[in-house]
């Protein structure tokens, strides 16, 4: 398949690593940020859709919600490693996220991981919601 | 990326001002250590503007503080402190980070570098493999939901009176590994399904083991009260953090803290700097939940600190009381504390953040170990992988200028993006085998990125911090063998 359009760009940060996320819509701006932070934790092309997750998060603004999205999927892979790689975003409305998650479970003999991501920060956090683009720096 | 164009004063040759007035909004300077040379690295990120950006915290007193090491971080510059009043200041857990009480801590050893180099291989697979590292490791330790409670608020207490470590080491760990004013009921529950499995793991990123040796006594006299006697003489190092628990602390209280801002009206230029009253409900709340995450970081260190003696006394063939290994002391370089400070010639007490920044307490100071009392408190300072670290003392000017603080590492200088793209994992393994340094890493990819070339040289940031008398050089050791996540 060939895609036209970029999902997503790393932007330079000294100690850390940022991304931009595009889409069509913002909720698939929402789903390439997430596509981004795992692609820093490890190569995709080698992750299977063989586990799901429903994640539902509801915050105060769109900033709060793009933090927590990506922090909640830190957290699964923390407590299940599980690394993911397909992001259905069921509901994007009114601060409320719903999305059914795909990928599989870190196995080692697969699976290399690169970077850690500790967290996703609220430093230079942007959600333009009329280019359906997002931004995000990450703790690493 | 934009460099820093605003105003910029010099005090002295270690010394530069940010004025009050380079931003509406400043409640006080800021304050640079830093030489000529890394003023220009430092001015070409946006390292500087997040020292004014600090500067608009309420309740903060002297200057908002950047450390010759400091570097672009997220809200606060990495190598930053703020001291706030506690009366009518705010605490910010981005002022802390994510990895709550990140820090070192070194073992001396009775060995010399000839009885160690000829097994240096043994040694840094017996260090890698008797101590969990790397990204998903889990520890060796089992904890029931209950025991979990227990080590927030002991500490490294708790690894010692589960058998991890001696009694003494207590004695010589910042806040003994347990500090006060815990309440584990402010960790949330997923902070504590993140930490349960990984309490005794290294980790990934810069955390690491090192195998150094001394190359340098600069205080003879400090340093034999340390137990670094000789050039040559063996010396074990550990650099670590919270791991997962201490990461969803700090996200789970910035969030909480961005609601708070509303309820208090406070506005901060960076949302990442969002904060409380230190007195308000969310303010302490996050102060008793982050003193948790610090205690299990404490527990954390004491445990792998037994684990490296256990792989160094098989593979050396050494009983423990023969081979030394007593803990000379641990820092934590991402906190913050309640401290009693002179402001203004009048004591105050503060809420004193260091975000890569070490306390730095002068001799006779009553929060140091007896023990060195009259050599001032030691200081820690990993250098990166390849280059040297340090041992410095607290002086009585950090007391005065700097809430009694110092540097905390080398400080990043290159972004991991572009360090990669001058070398490789392969290369950077390489060199520094030529160099006759043994490593194990887990990911070869996050070697690269922890590549000399990434960072200052941490040998000019010492001297910037000693020369500034911000600290006081007393011993250096260089690495003999790295044990990476």
């Amino acid at each position: 398949m060939i895609r036209l359009v970029k999902r997503f760009e790393f932007i330079e940060h000294t100690a850390d690593v940022g991304l931009v996320a595009y889409g069509k819509t913002l909720a698939e701006a929402y789903a390439n940020a997430a596509y981004g932070m795992f692609s820093i934790i490890t190569e995709l092309d080698k992750v299977r859709t063989t586990e799901s997750r429903r994640v539902e998060i509801s915050e105060e603004d769109w900033e709060g919600l793009l933090f927590e999205w990506l922090n909640h999927l830190v957290y699964l892979f923390d407590v299940e490693m599980l690394i993911f790689k397909e992001f259905e975003i069921i509901e994007l409305d009114g601060y409320r996220l719903q999305a059914t998650c795909r990928g599989e479970k870190y196995d080692p003999s697969r699976h290399q991981l690169k970077l850690g991501v500790k967290s996703a920060t609220y430093h230079m956090l942007k959600v333009d919601t009329e280019k359906h683009q997002v931004q995000v720096i990450f703790d690493v | 990326m934009s460099r820093w164009s605003g105003k910029l004063e010099k005090i002295d040759e270690y010394r530069w001002r940010i004025p009050q007035s380079y931003k509406p909004g400043m409640r006080v300077p800021g304050l640079i250590y830093a030489d000529e040379d890394m003023l220009q690295h430092i001015m070409e990120e946006k390292a500087l503007e997040q020292v004014a950006n600090v500067a608009f915290l309420p309740g903060i007193v002297g200057n908002s503080l950047a450390m010759p090491d400091i570097h672009w971080g997220y809200g606060f510059a990495i190598g930053g402190v703020a001291a706030m009043g506690v009366s009518d200041g705010v605490v910010s857990p981005g002022g802390v980070g994510f990895d709550i009480n990140c820090g070192v801590r070194i073992m001396r050893t009775n060995l010399m570098r000839e009885e160690v180099s000829p097994r240096i291989k043994e040694l840094v697979d017996a260090l890698y493999n008797n101590v969990p590292s790397g990204l998903g490791s889990e520890g060796k330790i089992r904890l029931r939901a209950k025991e979990i409670d227990e080590v927030l608020v002991k500490g490294s207490r708790w690894a010692v009176e589960h058998g991890y470590g001696r009694p003494e080491d207590l004695e010589t760990t910042e806040e003994r590994g347990e500090i006060a004013g815990t309440d584990p009921a402010r960790v949330s529950g997923k902070a504590r399904e993140r930490g349960a499995p990984q309490l005794g793991t290294l980790g990934s990123g810069n955390h690491f083991l090192e195998v150094a040796v001394v190359d340098e006594i600069y205080e003879p006299d400090i340093a034999n009260v340390l137990g670094i006697n000789q050039s040559g003489q063996v010396m074990l190092l550990v650099h670590c953090g919270s791991r997962g628990l201490g990461h969803q602390v700090a996200d789970d209280y910035i969030r909480e803290m961005v609601r708070a801002m509303q309820k208090y009206g406070i506005e901060v230029p960076d949302r990442q700097l969002a904060c409380a009253p230190v007195k308000s409900p969310e303010g302490q709340a996050y102060l008793a939940a982050m003193r948790c995450a610090a205690n299990y970081a404490w527990a954390n260190r004491q445990c792998i600190t037994h684990w490296v003696r256990e792989a160094f006394c098989r593979v050396m063939g050494k009983g423990e009381a023969d081979a030394g290994l007593e803990l000379i002391y641990d820092v934590t370089h991402n906190i913050a504390k309640i401290e009693e400070h002179e402001v203004n010639g009048h004591r105050e007490t503060l809420c004193v953040h260091r975000k890569g920044a070490t306390r730095a307490f002068p001799a006779g100071h009553p929060d140091i170990p007896e023990k060195y009392a009259k050599v001032g408190q030691p200081i820690l300072i990993p250098g990166d992988m390849g280059r040297v670290s340090y041992v410095l003392a607290g002086t009585e000017r950090a007391m005065k200028e700097t809430f009694g603080s110092t540097c905390h590492g080398a400080g990043r200088m290159k972004s991991r993006a572009a360090a990669k793209k001058y070398v490789s994992g392969r290369d950077v393994l390489m060199a520094m085998e030529a160099r006759g340094i043994a490593v194990r890493a887990g990911s070869l990819s996050g070697l690269a990125e922890e590549a000399s070339e990434a960072y200052k040289d941490v040998n000019d940031v010492v001297r910037v911090a000693h020369n500034a008398g911000i600290s006081k050089k007393v011993a250096r050791t260089r690495p003999i063998a790295v044990v990476k996540g």
